[in-house]
């Protein structure tokens, strides 16, 4: 089970139409691989985000998997088309079964 | 040619601009989040007359990249450390029951803390940094057990400390009770230590902007401090720092929270008054 996690996502308040942005998000999480082991030789057990996803109005934009190299705190910085104005919904997957969601609105200037 | 020759002179810059766009961002200016305007290069305060004339923050001897990861919060890794103390700013700690936001007004309206330390303490008449200060109010309001000198907390705190005070000027006070272990610092920052024979000025005052190994030898500024530095990936404290370049030298080096690494926190201080406070920074 993974503590302290928390989602950040930054996205400009507004774009143009047609115009592409840049998406930066983040999310706090320790990305245990299964790999290691602790000081009494037992494996610690696997435990990272899985899945990483961004929709803009119901249309995907990016769906990404995640494996078990990436590092702590996985970092995933993306370009998008803004057609109109909406809303960016974002959703990580954990191992776990939790699910970590994050939304931000953008206008039409 | 030697690149703390072309830091020298605006002119010799604006000359090399053209010439030489490569090192075009040896003239770039900080502003944070596209807000906090960051002095990262200014006059030497009176008492580096003869030795600097200009001082600089170790901002400008970083990569593009490096410089430009601390630009916006977001990119800045050690924001996530200053997120940690806020929670625990408002965390109730120790038999009190008392939290930091009980005596203190947001971490805010400690923004002239991090500018002014280490500084002379009346009360306990000893120069105090901010790590003292912070186990003073642990131990003696809270109750609580004190904090290791570089635990992850105590570094979080300088890192919130340094945050609420960006943009503002180092201003450490180096006259009055403080004066005797200024001077101690000076001393030792001149002193020679190790196999190798360096003291901290054969690399941060005759030699900054010169290449060691595969890196810029800054000046030695500690206004970024705390500093996320992204090879051992988490804070480093000044004291932590000095560990290190005193190691660098193959000596026995002093404890952080020791007298001798104190009056040297305070002396190389006093070498940044005038330049930003600008921490947490993202140093290589």
């Amino acid at each position: 089970m993974a503590s302290g996690v928390k989602p950040r996502v930054k996205v400009p308040k507004s774009a143009s139409a047609g115009e592409v942005i840049t998406i930066k998000t983040l999310i706090s999480h320790p990305m245990e691989s299964g790999q290691r082991k602790d000081s009494d030789g037992n494996i610690i057990p696997r435990s990272i985000i899985n899945r990483f996803t961004c929709d803009f109005n119901g249309q995907n934009v990016i769906d990404v998997t995640l494996e078990p190299a990436i590092s702590t705190n996985p970092y995933i910085e993306f370009d998008a088309t803004v057609p109109e104005a909406g809303e960016f919904k974002f959703t990580w997957y954990d191992d776990d079964g939790s699910v970590y969601e994050d939304a931000k609105a953008i206008e039409i200037a | 040619m030697k690149i703390n020759k072309m830091l020298g002179t605006a002119v010799a810059l604006t000359a090399l601009a053209i010439t030489m766009p490569a090192f075009a961002d040896e003239n770039a200016e900080l502003v944070i989040n596209g807000e906090i305007p960051i002095v990262t290069k200014t006059a030497a305060p009176a008492h580096l007359e003869g030795a600097l004339d200009e001082i600089m923050s170790g901002w400008v001897f970083r990569s593009d990249e490096t410089q430009a990861m601390e630009m916006d919060d977001f990119d800045n890794p050690a924001m996530l450390f200053v997120e940690e103390a806020m929670v625990a700013f408002e965390t109730p700690m120790g038999s009190e029951g008392k939290s930091c936001a009980d005596c203190h007004d947001g971490p805010e309206s400690l923004a002239n803390v991090r500018p002014t330390y280490p500084k002379w303490n009346d009360a306990k008449e000893q120069v105090y940094n901010i790590q003292m200060q912070v186990n003073d109010c642990l131990t003696e309001r809270m109750g609580a057990e004190k904090e290791k000198y570089d635990s992850q907390l105590m570094k979080n705190y300088l890192a919130l400390l340094a945050s609420v005070a960006r943009g503002t000027p180092v201003n450490v006070a180096i006259d009055g009770p403080a004066q005797p272990m200024w001077e101690k610092g000076k001393e030792m920052y001149y002193t020679r230590y190790g196999q190798l024979e360096l003291s901290c000025a054969s690399c941060h005052e005759q030699n900054y902007g010169n290449w060691i190994r595969a890196d810029h030898l800054s000046q030695g500024q500690v206004n970024g401090f705390p500093v996320y530095r992204l090879k051992d990936t988490k804070l480093t404290s000044a004291q932590g720092r000095f560990k290190g370049c005193v190691r660098d030298t193959r000596a026995e080096t002093f404890k952080p929270g020791s007298e001798e690494f104190l009056a040297l926190e305070l002396y190389v201080a006093s070498r940044g008054n005038g330049l930003s406070v600008e921490g947490p920074s993202v140093r290589n």
